[in-house]
């Protein structure tokens, strides 16, 4: 018999019930809620006069809408402007506080983006199942735990049942091989898979990242990766546990503890596939062929290297695409063929789930050290990802390199990510982020998105357009 | 959740591929703690020509003449057709809900998103995959024909059109028999409470750190 693959192996561990329709009754480790997509969950729960299966499964923090400057986070809740932000992150706190769930409130040092408080209070295991309310929920993968989104019906099956209903997906295996050449980082890995995949490309499987470009990265770069899983239509990102995933995890607060350490670590080590493990599909990149990665369009697919052109949609021969392309260069105000390096920037934005770990701070920080943000850009911010991220970078002197650079540095939470907050794009501004998405309107209504890696977008914020940070590396820099 | 047998509708095309969840129902009306009212603000970009926001009356708003769904002759229609992986973007349910509220019982597409495609069905929307170039036929034909509508019969799995072909469709039993019935996940995964508990008291014996809290 052939040797099972990492999501294999997950899957079989949390099996509770196989139906014969194909569908499946997997329990669930961890479920960790957010304001946007727990309210009406709790609602049904209340309606129906059900409880909570099991309290300490859940974990909740406010992010999507929490405003991120120090004075309007200094009044706590009372300093979100918006009232019907306010009652969304009113009613976690009153649900949380009802039903028994521990929540990070807004000013807990240890409130921030889901995906970003899991893993660094060790609440995010491998070998866990971990669900939430949010399709970047496929960070989580990077410890090798089983970690998806799901919908509100969903939140509330899982708070009811302690389970979910689930379909075995099919497994990819997507293997990075070789060495990443300097100043490029997981994210251009992450972009550049999507742009040959593209945004349906993982749809109905778990995409397990491997090979020795993965392995090199840190846990913070293997995160980026398994956050866009999603990107590319898979729910579930993968990497295998090795010595760098025990070495994170170890003294976090929900992480367990000296005998139960050791018995975890000796069953995380066979968290990995099989050498024999068949997978469904299979495509290899080289590491060294990556180029720092810019998106151009208005769907993470429309990708280019920062050395290449906006694509002209008269060379497609495809229709849909054709049009598709037509589209998304009307909507982003880009010409076909134009050099990505010509793209002049209006806002940068340093954050969100896929980078505002400390790991991409230090990137950005490394390139935005003794220079200052070209007088063309309007806003350049650095949101960390949560308030121990935020702690972590004031103690090694990061703030003061962005605030001297001329970025504002903010408060903890999602942020212009998505823009539910006040921090949003104006219709027809370009914005360098960090973030995931590059949908229309994604960061304000009109607004255009360029996704890039923190270390772009920071190069960007002092050029006023896109460099190669490549070449900004090679140029000695003050200190 | 409501129950959905059969179904007949008129039929309004939206002819582009990778529909997002952003476009179906934009964030600023995300805000809300409830599950419905959100059909007014269905694909709200498009729809309408300002900017919209959560609390505005949209009987005021200009509306956007050349979007589908504003034509005369698409009022009223039930049967959304769409293009491939529609869908795709954030796990939010209130994408279904705004397509619900709207009055949209069916869509059909040659591919769908995981996430929406799970979450369509729970909210009692079906969701029809039809190859490439049976779609492209019947975006011809709603586009050539006022007033095309399609009957719908899940029980059957098929698709029949005014000429009178029956197209087949795939869906799986179990999703198939939740939307027959109008059932309710939750009430149905509480019947194997017993085998729930049972594995997760094997559970916790295997990987008790699983199951620590922070210490
Ligand atoms: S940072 Fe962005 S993508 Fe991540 S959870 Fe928040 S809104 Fe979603």
């Amino acid at each position: 018999m052939a040797g099972q693959t990492l999501y294999d192996k997950l899957w079989s561990q949390h099996l509770v019930k196989q139906r014969d329709d194909g569908s499946a009754l997997i329990y669930i480790d961890r479920h960790l809620l957010h304001e946007v997509t727990s309210p009406q969950a709790f609602e049904g729960l209340r309606l129906a006069k059900r409880k909570p299966w099991r309290l300490d499964a859940n974990l909740a923090t406010p992010d999507h809408n929490v405003p991120t400057t120090l004075l309007e986070r200094a009044e706590g809740n009372a300093g979100i402007k918006d009232p019907v932000s306010l009652i969304q992150v009113q009613t976690l706190d009153d649900n949380c506080q009802s039903f028994g769930i521990e929540e990070f409130r807004i000013n807990d040092a240890r409130q921030g983006i889901v995906h970003v408080v899991g893993p660094e209070q060790g609440a995010t295991l491998p070998g866990m199942t971990v669900v939430c309310g949010d399709s970047h929920t496929a960070t989580h993968g990077a410890f090798a735990a089983l970690a998806h989104g799901i919908g509100t019906s969903e939140v509330e099956h899982v708070l009811a049942t302690q389970c979910l209903l689930a379909q075995k997906m099919k497994n990819l295996r997507v293997r990075v091989e070789g060495r990443l050449g300097v100043g490029v980082t997981a994210k251009d890995i992450v972009l550049a898979v999507i742009g040959r995949i593209g945004t349906a490309g993982g749809t109905g499987y778990a995409i397990e990242f491997a090979g020795s470009a993965i392995r090199e990265l840190s846990m913070e770069g293997r995160m980026t990766i398994c956050n866009m899983a999603i990107e590319a239509g898979a729910r579930v990102g993968l990497v295998g546990v090795d010595d760098t995933t025990i070495d994170y995890l170890r003294e976090r607060p929900y992480a367990p503890a000296a005998d139960l350490w050791d018995a975890a670590v000796a069953d995380w080590r066979a968290l990995v596939s099989d050498d024999d493990a068949v997978f469904d599909k299979e495509v290899v990149f080289d590491a060294a062929e990556i180029a720092p990665q810019v998106t151009w369009g208005t769907s993470p697919e429309m990708v280019a290297p920062v050395t290449g052109s906006v694509p002209d949609p008269d060379a497609e021969a495809d229709e849909t695409v054709q049009g598709g392309i037509r589209r998304a260069l009307a909507y982003m105000g880009l010409a076909p063929q134009q050099k990505i390096a010509d793209i002049r920037l209006d806002k940068v934005f340093i954050g969100s789930c896929t980078n505002s770990r400390i790991e991409d701070l230090r990137e950005a920080a490394k390139v935005a050290r003794g220079g200052r943000i070209a007088d063309s850009i309007k806003l350049a911010m650095v949101v960390p990802g949560s308030g121990l991220v935020k702690r972590q970078a004031e103690a090694e002197g990061l703030d003061r390199v962005f605030i001297e650079a001329g970025f504002e540095w903010r408060e903890p939470g999602c942020s212009m990510c998505l823009a539910m907050n006040a921090d949003k794009l104006e219709p027809g501004e370009h914005c360098a982020s960090t973030s995931n998405r590059n949908f229309e309107g994604r960061q304000g209504y009109g607004g255009r998105t360029h996704l890039v890696s923190p270390a772009m977008a920071a190069a960007a914020a002092l050029a006023g357009h896109f460099v190669d940070v490549r070449e900004f590396h090679a140029q000695p820099q003050e200190a | 959740m409501h129950a959905l047998k059969t179904h007949r509708g008129l039929v309004a095309p939206l002819d582009r591929a990778n529909v997002d969840t952003d476009l179906i129902i934009p964030k600023q009306f995300l805000k809300s703690i409830k599950r419905t009212g959100f059909g007014p603000n269905l694909f709200d970009e498009l729809r309408y020509l300002d900017e919209g926001y959560p609390g505005q009356d949209v009987a005021k708003r200009p509306l956007n003449p050349d979007f589908v769904l504003n034509q005369p002759r698409y009022q009223g229609a039930s049967v959304l057709l769409g293009r491939r992986n529609f869908g795709c973007g954030s796990s939010r349910e209130h994408a279904p809900w705004a397509l619900e509220d709207f009055g949209f019982r069916v869509i059909i597409a040659p591919s769908f998103a995981d996430i929406f495609y799970n979450n369509a069905f729970k909210n009692g929307i079906l969701l029809i995959a039809l190859d490439e170039a049976t779609v492209e036929r019947l975006f011809q034909a709603v586009e050539a024909n006022e007033g095309y509508r399609l009957d719908v019969d899940l029980e059957a799995q098929t698709v029949t059109t005014p000429e009178g072909e029956v197209l087949h469709f795939d869906v799986d039993a179990f999703r198939k028999h939740c939307l027959l019935n109008g059932l309710d996940d939750i009430g149905l995964t509480l019947e194997h409470e017993d085998a729930i508990r049972e594995f997760e008291q094997r559970h916790r014996q295997a990987r008790p750190w699983l199951f620590r809290q922070a210490g």
